[in-house]
Formats: C-alpha cells, structure tokens, sequence
C-alpha cells in the first residue's frame, strides 16, 4: 500500500514535469502550428544553466532561478535568429530545421559543459525526506516538484483563461489571421509564446536535473514522449496536455514499479526486469496509437 | 536499365550516369586509391557499402515521401525488422539467406501494411507522429527482447548464405558484398522508376497535389497510398537485411527516432521526388558525416593562418583551433538548416531541372 501511494506521487510529479514540456510545445504547436523537434534541448539547456548556476552561486534555488531567464533569453534569439522563418513552411521543413538545431544543441553543450553528466547538488533541507503520514516518508525535492509543478499549472490556467495575453494566445490557436486583422502584433505575440515555451521546458528540465543526470541528449527521448502527450491531448490544447501528461505520468511510473512483480510470475527475474521499462514504454505508443485511431485529432484536438 | 540512362542530353542525365558508373566501379579503382594512399581499400568499400544500403532504405522513403507527400517519421523501423528477422534467425543456426531475405522483406512489409492502414487515416501532423509513435513501440520491443541481447544488441556470427554463391567470410567478402549490395541498388531504382511513371505512380503523385481532385475521378487514394506504404516498408526491409549482414550486428539503435529523422534528411538533401535524388543525399550525409571533421581541420587552419598573419602570436596554438573540429556536428546542423531555408530542391536541383515537376 505504502508502494502504490509512494508511486502514485512518482507518476504525478512525473505528470507535472511532462505537463511542464508539453504544454509550451502545444502553444507552439497551436499558435505557430510549428513542430519544434529542438523543445528538448531548451530542457536540455535549462538543466545545464541550472547545474552551472548552482555551482557558481552555491544554491540550487538560486542556480534555478538565474537558468530560467537565461532560457528565455536563448528561446528569444533561437525564434529571432532561426525559427521566424519557418512558420510560413511546411512541417517537413519544420522536422528537419529543428532536427539541425537539435544537432548543433547536442554538441554545443558538448563544447561547453565537456562530455560527461553533470550532477546537481541539492541543498540539505531538500534532500532528506518529509513524513507524509507518520510511517509514509517520501523525499522532499520530489514533493517541492509537485508543489512548484502544480503551481505553474495554476498559474498557466490563470495566464491563458483569465488575462488579456492569454486572451490573444487562445484567437491565436483558432485563427491567426483574424487576430493580425484586429491589429495585435503577431510576430511579437510568437516570440513570446516561443520564449514561455522555452522557461517552461527549461523549468521541466532544471528540475529534472537533480533526479536523473545532466547529460547531452537528455531532452532527445522525453521529447518525443512530450510529442504524444500533446497528440493524445489534442495540438493547441492546454487542457488535454495536462490530462495525458497525467495519463502517461501514471502509466511509465506504475508500469515501470508494478509490471516487474507481475511478470516475474511467468519469467525469470532479469527478464522481467527489462521487459516492464519496456513494456510500459509500450504502453504509452499503444495508448497514443489507439487514442488517434478512435479520434484522429486527439481528445481534446479542435484542428486537424 | 536503358531507359534510365538514355536521357543524355540533359546535365541531369549525365550526372546521374555518372555517379552510378563511379559507384558501381568502385572495387575496380579502390585499389588504385589505396596506392596512391588517399585512403585504404577496406576502409572504402565498406564505407561505401553503407551509403549502397541506406541510399536503398532512402529511396524506398522517396517513393513516398517524395512522390507520395506521406510524411513518415518511423521509416528507419523497417531497417530494425529486416535486420532482427536475419539476426534472430542467424542466432537460431538458420543462416540461409534465400530463407532470410524473403522472411525480412515479408515481416516489413506486413508491418507496413498493418502501420498503414492504422496511420493512413490521420492527416498532417498526427500522422508525422503516428508513424513515430509505433516506430517507437517497435524500438521498445527491441529494446525488451532480452534473449536476443536488448538494448546492447547482438553479434552476427555467420552472414547470410547464398548457397555459397557469395564469399562470407575472407578478404574477398567486402568486395563481393559491395558488388551485391550495388546490384540491389540498381535492381530497386528500377522498380521504382517503373512504379513511378506507372497508372499507379501517376495515381500516388495526383494524390499528393490533390487527393480531392483524385477521389472524383474515382480513384481509391487510401489503397494506392497504402499500397506504397507496402511497397516502401518492404524495400525498406531488404535494406535492413543487408546492413545486418554488413555489420555483423544489430540493435534497437538502428530503428532509433533520430534514425528515421536521417533518412528524411537524406531524401530531402538529395531532392524529394527525383529518382537518383536519395542516391545523391545518402552520399552526400554519410561523406559529411565521415570527412566533416577532417575538412573543418583544413578550414581552421586556414583561418588560424590567416589571423596569425594579422596578429602574430595572438591567435593562439593552431591545436587548440584544431580542437573545434571535435564539434562537427554544429555545423552539420547549420548545413541542415541552411539547406531547408534557402536550397528546397536538394542536390538533384542543382544539376537542371527535374522532368517531373
């Protein structure tokens, strides 16, 4: 009992942090109806300004806090520099531009950082664990990315329902062209979705840091897991984007806790243990296949 | 064979013989490079026999990509299943390749024709990621068959046997594989050029300019696309197949996402919708991917030279200029995506215009 709940926290905070990346790629995605494969790298870049700032300011909160404007400052010049010309291309040409970003990402930090992982150190006071119920210990740092999580879900429900930008940001997704004619800045509002997209995946990212390591590549799977979160969610959808990240969160999270148990039944014991990473891997690709095949524009999808 | 070498007259004719006549007599002037130590025989042919089989994996994408406008992102999954059919079977003792080629190119194409037929009914970007999404339930398959190595893969102790029509082991086994896989090459490109400017191809192409236009003339556009769907995973297959037997090895690295993304730049560098197109962005990837690095280090040292000259001792060790040449990569990317903003032909366009428009 103890296991499922302690993993069912597991899945949720998982959840929030793919939310956190899924979400600035489905306001790209529904605004500039751009496919940005590079989305990983800003998750990439932010945990390495993260581990660099947290070096050199000797605080994780701070380090954190300095990362996220320096991941807004490189989306900024990334949409200025190379993305603003994509948005009148086909998504072929999206593919493969921010498949060479991807690239040029991948060895940058190379060159930067050098090619080993890098580890965040937390502080004390997070990295000891907080008794949920007095026999229920969980670690601190992975409830403070569910509070701080949750947090940015609130406020992006906030931004995007209740506020002028988020008013624009909502005409932008059912009609760019209408929004141009009412004379709002269109090529400023696209910046700004491409650079809150950036501090949210760089946010996802800098807080993945200190649970799994900073390594070169890091964003390139978790992409493509945030890709069917949005196309199960439905492209252009908040909503759906938080409730497949949830699905998928619990999913990769019990699967990977509850399946190795399961099929050790009826396989050996270290069979069973790379089949169940790979089995709920699985499940999630035949969740998203299913989900499209029943509904071509996803759950919550208004546009094909 | 003939109809596709006949059009001589344009530059775009005698390019493309020419870089099928440089390929195919490579075994004959690759000793003739060695001597003349620009670069070692061995090391030649198999870099070449790798560009033979994945220019054959992207020309099976071309066929629908470039003609058929279907955006597949999961390509490079039909080289993980060619290639497992002929591991797993060679991991079982059965090393017959008349029972290992056919197996390959069938389980590709049942898989394309089941991934088709799921997928085909999506549009635009869902249907980018569809094909992704079961690429990638493929590669975690791979990644959980533990008996046949997992994520680490596994060594292929014997290559396929043509009832001993074809060496498999000794110094003239790298030469034989290159002349088979150039063959296939040649065998593939054409059938797609009869599959192309068939009523089939006319009917797939009308479909990517307009399938509504299409569809009132009374085509069936969702048979014809999957059928080339079928077709694509197939050859796609065979290729597999024979990169296994190149590389002696496989793993569920060769069905990777980025994989896939490879191929598309390959048919999108060498000109989509161009018929030696995939041939020209196979060579052209794998050469940069190979000398890249080695021709930065001659770029850097032209620079460094030139700003030594400027500045004297200023400019620093040439090594540690030479040291950037580790990052290749970067401008790989850059190359990339100065290709998708300012050259949409690819290379082919380069050479004159294409006869299809």
């Amino acid at each position: 009992m103890t296991l499922l709940i302690e993993q069912t926290l597991n899945g949720i905070q998982l959840g929030l942090l793919m939310f956190l990346l899924a979400a600035g790629l489905t306001l790209v995605f529904g605004i500039m109806d751009l496919v940005n494969l590079a989305h990983g790298s800003l998750y990439m870049f932010g945990a390495y300004f993260c581990a660099s700032f947290t070096a050199w300011t000797d605080s994780f909160v701070l380090g954190a806090l300095l990362a996220l404007p320096a991941a807004l400052l490189l989306g900024v010049v990334v949409e200025i520099v190379v993305v603003r010309k994509l948005y009148r291309r086909d998504h072929l040409d999206h593919v493969l531009a921010t498949f060479g970003l991807i690239l040029i990402a991948n060895d940058l930090v190379r060159a930067v950082w050098g090619p080993d992982g890098r580890r965040i150190p937390l502080p004390a006071w997070l990295n000891q664990p907080i008794y949920l119920t007095p026999d229920l210990p969980y670690p601190t740092y992975r409830f403070a990315v569910i509070v701080v999580g949750a947090a940015v879900a609130l406020f992006l429900y906030w931004l995007v329902t209740r506020t002028r930008t988020g008013m624009w940001i909502r005409a932008g997704a059912s009609n760019r062209t209408m929004i141009g004619a009412l004379g709002i800045n269109v090529e400023a509002l696209f910046t700004l979705v491409f650079g809150l997209g950036a501090v949210l995946a760089a946010l996802a990212g800098l807080m993945a840091g200190p649970i799994v390591t900073v390594s070169i590549g890091m964003g390139d799977n978790i992409l493509i897991l945030a890709f069917v979160i949005i196309v199960i969610g439905g492209i252009g959808s908040i909503k759906g984007a938080f409730i497949a990240a949830m699905i998928v969160g619990m999913i990769d999270t019990l699967g990977r806790a509850l399946l190795p148990d399961l099929l050790k039944s009826f396989l050996s014991v270290t069979a069973a243990n790379t089949a169940a990473p790979a089995l709920s891997s699985m499940a999630i690709y035949l969740l998203m296949a299913g989900v499209l095949v029943w509904r071509p524009t996803g759950l919550f999808g208004a546009r094909g | 064979m003939t109809e596709l070498l006949t059009p001589f007259a344009t530059w775009r004719g005698r390019i493309a013989a020419l870089v099928l006549v440089l390929l195919g007599l490579l075994p004959l002037y690759a000793p003739w490079l060695d001597a003349a130590g620009i670069i070692s025989q061995k090391f030649a042919l198999t870099l070449m026999t790798r560009v033979l089989i994945l220019a054959i994996a992207a020309i099976s994408l071309n066929l629908i990509l470039g003609y058929g406008g279907i955006v597949s992102f999961g390509h490079a999954v039909y080289i993980g299943l060619g290639g497992y059919a002929v591991g797993i079977m060679a991991h079982h003792g059965v090393t017959n390749g008349f029972l290992q080629f056919p197996v390959a190119i069938g389980l590709s194409a049942l898989f394309a024709l089941a991934i088709g037929a799921l997928s085909l009914r999506t549009r635009g970007v869902y249907f980018i990621m569809i094909t992704l999404a079961f690429a990638q339930l493929v590669y975690y398959v791979g990644v959980g068959l533990e008996p046949y190595g997992g994520d680490d893969g596994l060594t292929i102790n014997r290559r396929s046997d043509f009832a001993g029509l074809l060496p498999t082991r000794g110094p003239d086994k790298t030469t034989a594989f290159y002349v088979v896989s150039f063959v296939v090459l040649l065998l593939v490109l054409g059938l797609v050029h009869r599959l192309v400017n068939s009523r089939f191809g006319m009917a797939l192409r009308g479909a990517k300019s307009n399938e509504q236009r299409m569809q009132a003339l009374g085509m069936p556009t969702f048979r014809y696309r999957l059928t080339a769907f079928v077709i694509a995973g197939a050859i796609c297959g065979l290729a597999g197949a024979l990169l296994a037997n190149h590389t002696e090895f496989i793993s569920p690295a060769m069905m990777h996402w980025t994989r896939s993304g490879d191929l598309i730049v390959m048919v999108v560098l060498g000109g989509m919708g161009s018929l030696l197109g995939p041939v020209y962005g196979a060579v052209a990837f794998l050469l940069l991917e190979e000398f890249l690095p080695g021709l930065l280090k001659v770029v850097l040292t032209w620079l460094h030279d030139g700003v030594a000259a400027v500045l004297g001792p200023g400019a620093g060790a040439l090594e540690s200029w030479l040291r950037l040449a580790e990052y290749w990569q970067i401008a790989l990317g850059a190359i990339l995506i100065l290709v998708v903003l300012y050259a949409r032909g690819g290379i082919d366009s380069l050479f004159g215009r294409p006869r299809h428009g």
